[in-house]
């Protein structure tokens, strides 16, 4: 539309409140942040002696960070492989039309609109395997009752699997978002197309396998994004279930830097933590806000 | 079908198996068996505090977090909407690039920002209140309500505004007579967004409410639930409190709920 100069002025007005305290909180103390990480500040009081990429070197030596991002690496592994499989299956499964699709459809999804940290402290008692004196409990116990006994694990408790039994709750969280994106997508998809290919004789299995799943590939990708940069800022649910856990098994590096920063109080080392980090998730996001906001104006 | 069905609710059937116990009937060993009597024991307990037992109850982050939502559940969406009026009907060079500049705010890590959030509301005099707290979920909640004010302002025809300026109406009249009058269904997807989200929150609470009395009951849950002297039927009773707000707008709204989700992937653009 043509602006005259007074809507020009009011434009700019009303986007200006947002744009300002965007530039300050997100790009300005990010800036700020970046820079904290260049410095000697590590102790309550601040120090903002210049010391290059010190706190970086530093941080590629020390022990906690490399098991933090080789922690945050199988997690995103997992819980990508396995949000999208569960997703994509109830997605099928409900688009067959079946009864009470909305029951199902609300069950698999209520988990989305609960904290994790209410996910955390539920989990952490279904997966707290019980000592000797308690036998099994949880799960396990529930696992010995229905013969698969040999399925039991110490779960969080176990150094070995540490972070992996964390991927259980964070697929039971967000698997029924999958699914809805799914869903979205293969209604979506004309009618007309399946039903063609079944005319020609194409089996149930088949129009899913080469007419749906193709069609489903932008949704896949969206997944995975939207995924990946969710588990690697993953904290809540570690803090609730877990902590560090043995070893630090079952720390993720938005706990390093939490712990680092405000109960050791190395700032600059937290700052240089959340800076590498950020690093990580802009490189996911970037591209795809370039592609996503392109495609829908 | 119905197996997953039953992995999504075995966390509920545990929490609410575990939180209606009596004190008497909870065993470690009978942890699937149903209560035999329902008992609100638990819940007492878990809202009210009980100094015998060391627990401090939740009512007082309850109503912290109800003080701390619906503020900044309102400023974030009035601010989103008027974004969204902008970024979708009012385009100016590079509009564009400001609108994704601003919607990357929502992907951040919020590690990224906590060290100057912690200093900056220190200086201001924010730090450790709840005031600070609301301001700083307004901050990063325009992100995502500009972008889903954005993608449902799109699809109101722009022939309606342009009828609408030949009348002689101007950028706030057309705002305030077309725009916000349609705007319902919206501010209705915005609002339970940012209230489950705010209410949700751990991260924000955890590091600017660092005073037990002004948390937000997520951070106070977490506390509960990391002393270990504290029952787990009391934990469960705890947990079912702080799932209860939003569990229920999901319940009644869930409609609303489901396309801010897929608003947040960006799929409605």
């Amino acid at each position: 539309m043509k602006k005259t100069r007074e809507e020009k002025i009011l434009t700019f007005l009303f986007i200006l409140p947002s744009v300002v305290l965007i530039a300050v909180f997100v790009y300005g103390f990010i800036g700020w942040t970046g820079w904290v990480s260049l410095t000697n500040w590590k102790d309550v009081v601040p120090d903002f002696t210049f010391v290059g990429f010190r706190n970086y070197t530093d941080l590629f030596q020390n022990l906690r960070f490399q098991i933090s991002f080789k922690n945050i690496l199988v997690f995103t592994v997992l819980f990508l492989v396995a949000s999208i499989a569960v997703g994509l299956l109830l997605a099928i499964l409900l688009d067959r039309k079946v009864r009470f699709e909305n029951v199902f459809r609300s069950i698999y999804l209520f988990p989305m609109a609960i904290s994790f940290i209410v996910t955390g402290v539920v989990w952490r008692w279904m997966l707290n395997p019980g000592t000797a004196i308690t036998g099994s409990l949880g799960i396990n116990m529930l696992l010995d009752e229905i013969g698969l006994g040999f399925l039991k694990s110490g779960w969080y408790t176990d150094p070995n699997v540490g972070i992996k039994a964390v991927v259980i709750p964070a697929v039971w969280q967000m698997s029924g978002y999958v699914m809805a994106m799914y869903l979205a997508g293969i209604r979506s998809i004309p009618q007309e197309l399946s039903e063609a290919a079944q005319v020609d004789g194409a089996s149930n299995w088949q129009v899913y396998r080469y007419i749906i799943l193709p069609l489903l590939q932008p949704i896949t990708l969206g997944a995975v994004i939207i995924l990946t940069h969710i588990s690697l800022k993953i904290f809540d649910l570690v803090v609730a279930m877990t902590g560090a856990g043995v070893g630090f098994s079952c720390d993720v590096p938005a706990l390093f830097m939490y712990d680092t920063t405000f109960r050791g109080n190395f700032f600059a080392q937290g700052a240089a933590i959340a800076t590498i980090l950020l690093i990580f998730v802009a490189m996911l996001i970037i591209p795809y806000l370039r592609h996503g906001l392109k495609g829908g104006s | 079908m119905i197996f997953f069905a039953v992995f999504y609710l075995l966390p509920v059937y545990v929490l609410l198996a575990t939180s209606f116990k009596s004190f008497a009937e909870v065993s470690l060993k009978d942890m699937w068996k149903l209560p035999q009597d329902i008992s609100l024991d638990s819940f007492q307990i878990a809202w009210r505090g009980d100094a015998s037992k060391g627990v401090t109850g939740l009512s007082k982050n309850f109503i912290n977090s109800i003080y701390l939502v619906i503020p900044a559940t309102i400023i974030s969406s009035l601010l989103g909407s008027m974004n969204g009026y902008v970024f979708s009907k009012w385009k100016f060079r590079f509009s564009n690039l400001v609108l994704a500049l601003i919607i990357f705010g929502m992907f951040i890590p919020y590690q990224s920002v906590l060290i100057p959030i912690v200093v900056v509301l220190q200086k201001i005099g924010l730090y450790g209140s709840i005031p600070g707290l609301i301001f700083i979920h307004c901050v990063y909640g325009v992100p995502i309500t500009t972008l889903i004010f954005r993608n449902y302002y799109s699809t109101v025809p722009t022939e309606l505004l342009e009828a609408a300026k030949i009348d002689g109406g101007g950028f706030l009249r057309i705002y305030r007579d077309i725009m916000l009058p349609i705007s319902m269904p919206g501010f209705a997807v915005v609002m339970i967004w940012q209230f489950t989200s705010i209410w949700n929150d751990f991260l924000f609470g955890l590091v600017v409410a660092q005073k037990p009395s002004i948390q937000p009951i997520t951070v106070a849950l977490n506390n509960l639930a990391g002393s270990y002297f504290v029952e787990w039927n009391i934990q469960m009773a705890g947990a079912l409190i702080t799932a209860l707000p939003p569990l229920l707008l999901y319940i009644f709204l869930g409609r609303y709920f489901m396309r801010g989700l897929l608003a947040g992937s960006l799929s409605g653009t």
